[in-house]
C-alpha cells in the first residue's frame, strides 16, 4: 500500500490554485445533467404557454388533445389549486394558471405523451377560450388610475413599496454645499444560464413516492413547493439535483415547470422528462427588472456626502416570487458601502403584464449602484476632485455598524481603490487618453449569505454531516448546491484542512435529499461563508474523535496529540506516531462508522435592525470591489467597446485563487453584458429577444482581459476569513464603463445598456464639457 | 418518418445506425449512441454547445442533419479522451478554469480543439476568433483563452 503525501504542499491546501473537484467530469462530458439522465421509458412532457398577455379563462379545452393516440396525460390549472411562490408571504402563483394568465407565455397546460412529435401535435390540438383583458407592459401604465389590477389583493399594482429613512436626510442635504439631482433607467436584463431548464420526474403509483431530479439552486424549497402543490408528505418527496450548468438566480426559487413535472408524471403514473427550449427557460426568466431610479446626493466642498435620497421603481411582471427582497436590497445596500449620515429610499415594486422577475446576481443591488456611483463621478468633477478621492473620504471604518443597522467587521475597500487606481494607470490616463478613449471607475458591494433564511423555521442557517469508514475516506455529505461556482470544492477544501487530508481521501455527495442534509441552497453568496463554516465545525468533531482514538493507541492525552493529516503522533515526541489508517481503525473499533455534524447559524447580532424589512441586507460579511474599465467610443457609430478592465475585490481570504479569480471574472463580464448589449424587449408583452441572438450576450470576440486582484481583510467570523467572491464586483462594472464614457466623449450615460443608439443621443445632447466641449469648439 | 442507414465513423469507431432521415445530428449522438457529453444550449445555431468535430472542423450538431455526415469522420468530447487519459485541452480547461458550470464546455473544447489542428499556436485574437461562435456564461472567457494557451503549449490538439 503507499503511503499517501505528507502533510506539506497538499494541492488542495486553503489558499492554493486549485481545480474543481469535479473538474475533470465537465471536461470529459462526463458530467450528468438533468437532460443527460438515464430516461429508460419516460414519457415527454411540453407545456401549453399563453399567447395571451392578459386574459380572463373561460375554459381550456383538452378533450381533442388528450383524443390523440399516444397521449397519456394532460394537466391545466384545475389540477393544482394550491399557490406557491418562494416567500412564504408572498405565494400567488400556480404552476398552471387558474382563472387569469397575466404574461405571455405562463404556463396553462401541460401534456405527457410518447414521443416529442406526438407531445408537439397535443399542444397544437389544446384551445384556450378567454377574455382578453386590457395589459400593462410598463410600470408607469400599471400605476396610472383606472389601471385593471393585476392581482385583487394588490390595487394599483403596487406588490410592495418601501420607506425608509435613516438619520435626517432634510437636515444632511441643508448642511450641503452641492446637491445634485438625477434619474437613470436600467433594461431588464435575464441570467442565460448555459443549460437551459430541465426536469425529470417520476411517480411510484404503487408507493404514491415522487422522485424529482431539477436543475435547481435549491432543491429544499423546491422539495417543500412540491409537497405542497401535489398535497404530498414531504417523506414521499425525494428531490435530487444532478449536475447544473449555471443558475445566476435564476434557479434560485422553485420554478413552475418543476411543480408541473411531478404533476405530469402523477398524472401519467410514470416517469415524464420535461425539457425546455431556450425561448421557454428565458420567458421563465425571474431576471433584473427594468428600473427607474431617481437619485439625489448632498455634498461638502470637499466631497463628504450628507445625504442620500432615492426613488427606486421597478417593474416585476406578472408574479411575486423574490419582488419584495428585491425592492428592499435596492434600499439595504444602496448605501452601505459607504459612510453617509442620512439616507432616504422610497422603493416600488409594481406588478406588470411581463414574465415574473426575481433574483439575479448581484440581487437588487445592480442597478442603484449604476445610478449612485454615476451621480458621485458627476459631482466629483463638479468639485475638481478624483473619482478615487471623493470615494476615499467617504469610507467605513471598520468595525462598525452602518446607518441601517448592517455589521461591518472587515472592510477591504481602501485596498481595493489603491490596487485598481495604481495597476489600472489611472494617473496617467484619466482625462488623457486620445480622442475616443476613457476611463471610468466606481465602487460595489455584496453580501456573504443572507443572514435571515428565506424560510424561516429557527433550524441552523447550515449542516454538514461527515462520514468516516474502514475505507479511510472522509464522504461530506451536504444539500448545498454547486451549481459551477465550485462549492463542492469549497467544502472538500475546508475539511481537507481542518484533517490535513487531500482530495484522494475526499469525496462530496450533495443534493439528495433522501442522503444528504437540507440546506437552504445557492443563493446571496451564502454558501462558502454559511456552510463552509458548518464544514469547518463538522470537521473540528471528526479531527477531535481521531485525536482521541491515537491517545488511546499512543497511550497519550488527546490535547497532546498532533494531527499531520496522514500521520498523528504526540506532540514533541520521538516516537514516529501512527499512519491515518491505524488511527481510524483504532476509532471505528468501538463503534463503527462515524458520522458528524457541524452546523453553522448568524447570530442574532448580525441578523439586522428591528424595521419592517430589516430583514433583507444584514449579512454577517460584505465583500467590496473597486473597478476600473477603458473603453473606446466610437462617435460616428456610437458603439463602445470596452479594452481592458481591472478589479479588485476583497474577499476576505482566498480559499482557492483560481476558483476565487474565475467568480469575480465572470461577475465583472456579466455587469459587462448589462452595460454593453444586454436587454430584454418586448413587444406588446411578447419577448422578442427570447433568443441568444437578439439577446446579447457578450462574445469571446467582445470580452477585453479582465484583471483581477483578491484582496484579503481576512473577516473574523468567515471560514479562515472568507468571505463571498462572486456577485461584489458585479454591479461596479455598469457605472465604470457609463464614467469612462463620460472621460471618453464627454457624455455622460444614464440608460443602460449602452447600445448604440442611447450612445449617439447622448452624443447629441448638449451637456458635454470639459475636455471634450473643448475639442468640439 | 422513413429510416435508413447511416453509415460514419465516430470517435475513431466504424457505426451503422438506423436513422431517421429528419434527425439532427446531436440527437443522433445523445439518443441513438448515448453520448451526452453534447449539449443543446439553444434552440438551433446560436451558442456552441452543441459544437463537434467532422473532418477535423467544428461544426454544430444542432443545426446539422444527421444524414449529411454519411462517410464523415464524426469527433466528440468522449473520443477526446485517449488510453484513460485527458487531452491536453481537457487537462488545459480543467487546470486553469476554463470551465466552471461545464455545460458550454464539451463543445469549448472541441471547437479548441478544431482551431489548434488548424493553427498550432494560436495568438489571443486568434483564439477569439475560433471561438466566437461558443458562448459561457460562467467565466468571462480570460481563463478559457489561458486554457487555449496552455494546452498549445503542450503540445497542442490531439
Amino acid at each position: 500500500m503507499s503511503e499517501l503525501s505528507p502533510v506539506k504542499g497538499r494541492a488542495s491546501a486553503i489558499g492554493a490554485h486549485v481545480p474543481l473537484i469535479d473538474g475533470i467530469e465537465k471536461v470529459t462530458g462526463r458530467a450528468l445533467y438533468t437532460a443527460d439522465l438515464a430516461h429508460g421509458d419516460a414519457l415527454v412532457g411540453r407545456i401549453y404557454r399563453s399567447p395571451h398577455a392578459h386574459a380572463r379563462i373561460i375554459k381550456v379545452h383538452i378533450d381533442k388533445a388528450l383524443a390523440l393516440p399516444g397521449v397519456v396525460a394532460i394537466v391545466t390549472g384545475e389540477d393544482c389549486d394550491v399557490p406557491f411562490g418562494v416567500l412564504p408571504i408572498a405565494q400567488n402563483e400556480f404552476p398552471m394558471a387558474r382563472d387569469r394568465v397575466r404574461y405571455r407565455g405562463e404556463p396553462v397546460a401541460a401534456v405527457a405523451a410518447k414521443d416529442e412529435a406526438t407531445a408537439e401535435a397535443a399542444l397544437a390540438l389544446i384551445e384556450m377560450e378567454v377574455d382578453v383583458l386590457p395589459a400593462c407592459f410598463d410600470p408607469a401604465k400599471a400605476r396610472a388610475p383606472g389601471a385593471v389590477d393585476l392581482h385583487d389583493d394588490r390595487p394599483g399594482n403596487l406588490e410592495r413599496d418601501v420607506h425608509h429613512e435613516f438619520g435626517d436626510a432634510e437636515a444632511g442635504f441643508a448642511a450641503a454645499d452641492i446637491v445634485r439631482e438625477e434619474s437613470y433607467t436600467c433594461g431588464e436584463v435575464t441570467h442565460m444560464q448555459m443549460e437551459p431548464d430541465a426536469s425529470m420526474a417520476e411517480y411510484d403509483m404503487e408507493r404514491d413516492r415522487l422522485t424529482l431530479h431539477s436543475c435547481t439552486q435549491v432543491p429544499y424549497y423546491v422539495h417543500l413547493r412540491a409537497a405542497q402543490c401535489l398535497g404530498m408528505d414531504t417523506a414521499k418527496i425525494r428531490v435530487i439535483k444532478p449536475h447544473v450548468g449555471g443558475g445566476f438566480g435564476h434557479r434560485s426559487e422553485t420554478l413552475n415547470f418543476e411543480i408541473i413535472a411531478c404533476i405530469l408524471a402523477r398524472a401519467a403514473r410514470g416517469k415524464v422528462r420535461l425539457k425546455l427550449s431556450r425561448e421557454e427557460t428565458i420567458v421563465t426568466h425571474r431576471g433584473r427588472p427594468a428600473t427607474e431610479i431617481k437619485i439625489k446626493l448632498g455634498m461638502t466642498k470637499d466631497g463628504r456626502m450628507t445625504a442620500c435620497a432615492c426613488e427606486t421603481l421597478q417593474a416585476g411582471g406578472g408574479y411575486g416570487g423574490y419582488g419584495i427582497v428585491t425592492i428592499l436590497y435596492a434600499g439595504a445596500l444602496l448605501n452601505a458601502i459607504y459612510d453617509i449620515p442620512a439616507v432616504k429610499f422610497d422603493g416600488y415594486r409594481v406588478y406588470t403584464n411581463t414574465p415574473p422577475c426575481g433574483a439575479m446576481r448581484g440581487h437588487g443591488t445592480v442597478n442603484v449602484r449604476f445610478a449612485f456611483e454615476s451621480l458621485l463621478d458627476q459631482m466629483a468633477e463638479e468639485l475638481g476632485l478624483d473619482p478615487f478621492e471623493i470615494r476615499r473620504r467617504n469610507l467605513l471604518a471598520a468595525p462598525t455598524k452602518t446607518i441601517n443597522d448592517l455589521m461591518v467587521e472587515s472592510y477591504g475597500l481602501p485596498q481595493c481603490l489603491d490596487w485598481v487606481e495604481e495597476a489600472s494607470g489611472w494617473a496617467r490616463k484619466r482625462g488623457q487618453l486620445p480622442a475616443g478613449k476613457g476611463i471610468g471607475m466606481a465602487c460595489s458591494h455584496y453580501v456573504s449569505g443572507a443572514a435571515k433564511p428565506v424560510h424561516w423555521t429557527g433550524e441552523p442557517h447550515a449542516v454538514v454531516n461527515l462520514k468516516l469508514d474502514f475505507d479511510c475516506g472522509v464522504t461530506v455529505l451536504t444539500g448545498a448546491a454547486d451549481i459551477g461556482q465550485g462549492s463542492d470544492t469549497v467544502l472538500a477544501q475546508l475539511v481537507g484542512e481542518v484533517l490535513g487530508l487531500d482530495f484522494e481521501r475526499i469525496n462530496v455527495i450533495a443534493n439528495d435529499s433522501r442522503i444528504t442534509p437540507k440546506d437552504n441552497g445557492s443563493y446571496s453568496s451564502r454558501v462558502t461563508f454559511m456552510v463552509g463554516n458548518a464544514a469547518l465545525e463538522a470537521a473540528e468533531r471528526l479531527k477531535a474523535v481521531l485525536c482521541e482514538a491515537a491517545a488511546r493507541k499512543l497511550d497519550a492525552k488527546a490535547e497532546d496529540i498532533e494531527c499531520l493529516g496522514e500521520v498523528y503522533r504526540v506532540r514533541g515526541g520521538q516516537d514516529p506516531g501512527l499512519t491515518f489508517k491505524e488511527v481510524v481503525d483504532e476509532a471505528l473499533a468501538d463503534d463503527g462508522t462515524i458520522s458528524v455534524k457541524g452546523t453553522f447559524t448568524v447570530p442574532r447580532s448580525h441578523q439586522g435592525g428591528r424595521y419592517r424589512g430589516a430583514g433583507v441586507g444584514p449579512s454577517m460579511a460584505y465583500s467590496y470591489a473597486a473597478v476600473a474599465a477603458e473603453v473606446d467610443v466610437n462617435e460616428d457609430t456610437g458603439l463602445v467597446t470596452v479594452e481592458r478592465i481591472w478589479v479588485a475585490h476583497d474577499c476576505g481570504y482566498a480559499l482557492n485563487r483560481l476558483a476565487c479569480e474565475g467568480q469575480v471574472q465572470g461577475a465583472v463580464w456579466m455587469g459587462l453584458g448589462q452595460a454593453l448589449s444586454e436587454e430584454i424587449r418586448y413587444f406588446n408583452g411578447l419577448q422578442i429577444s427570447a433568443n441568444m441572438l437578439d439577446y446579447r450576450v457578450p462574445t469571446i470576440v467582445e470580452s477585453p482581459d479582465i484583471e483581477v486582484k483578491l484582496i484579503e481583510s481576512v473577516d473574523p467570523n468567515g471560514p479562515y476569513g472568507a468571505k463571498e467572491a462572486s456577485e461584489g464586483a458585479l454591479a461596479a462594472v455598469l457605472p465604470a464603463v457609463a464614467n469612462a464614457i463620460r472621460d471618453a466623449v464627454g457624455a455622460r450615460l444614464t440608460e443602460m445598456p449602452v447600445t448604440p443608439d442611447r450612445v449617439i443621443a447622448a452624443l447629441a445632447r448638449p451637456a458635454r464639457t470639459g475636455r471634450h466641449s473643448q475639442d468640439v469648439a | 418518418m422513413t429510416k435508413s442507414i447511416l453509415s460514419l465513423s465516430l470517435n475513431g469507431a466504424r457505426r451503422e445506425d438506423a436513422v431517421a432521415d429528419n434527425m439532427l445530428l446531436i440527437d443522433y449522438l445523445r439518443e441513438v449512441a448515448n453520448l451526452t457529453g453534447t449539449k443543446m444550449g439553444c434552440d438551433g445555431g446560436e451558442c456552441g454547445a452543441c459544437t463537434v468535430l467532422v473532418d477535423d472542423r467544428p461544426r454544430l450538431s444542432c443545426i446539422t442533419l444527421a444524414h449529411t455526415l454519411a462517410g464523415r469522420r464524426i469527433e466528440t468530447i468522449e473520443g477526446a479522451v485517449r488510453d484513460g487519459r485527458m487531452s491536453h485541452l481537457q487537462r488545459g480547461f480543467h487546470k486553469k478554469l476554463g470551465s466552471q458550470c461545464g455545460y458550454c464546455t464539451p463543445g469549448m473544447i472541441m471547437a479548441s480543439e478544431g482551431l489548434l489542428r488548424a493553427k498550432a499556436n494560436p495568438s489571443d485574437d486568434e483564439i477569439r476568433a475560433g471561438l466566437s461562435g461558443n458562448i459561457c456564461r460562467c467565466t468571462g472567457y480570460v481563463k478559457i483563452i489561458e486554457a487555449v494557451h496552455d494546452a498549445a503549449a503542450q503540445g497542442g490538439g490531439s
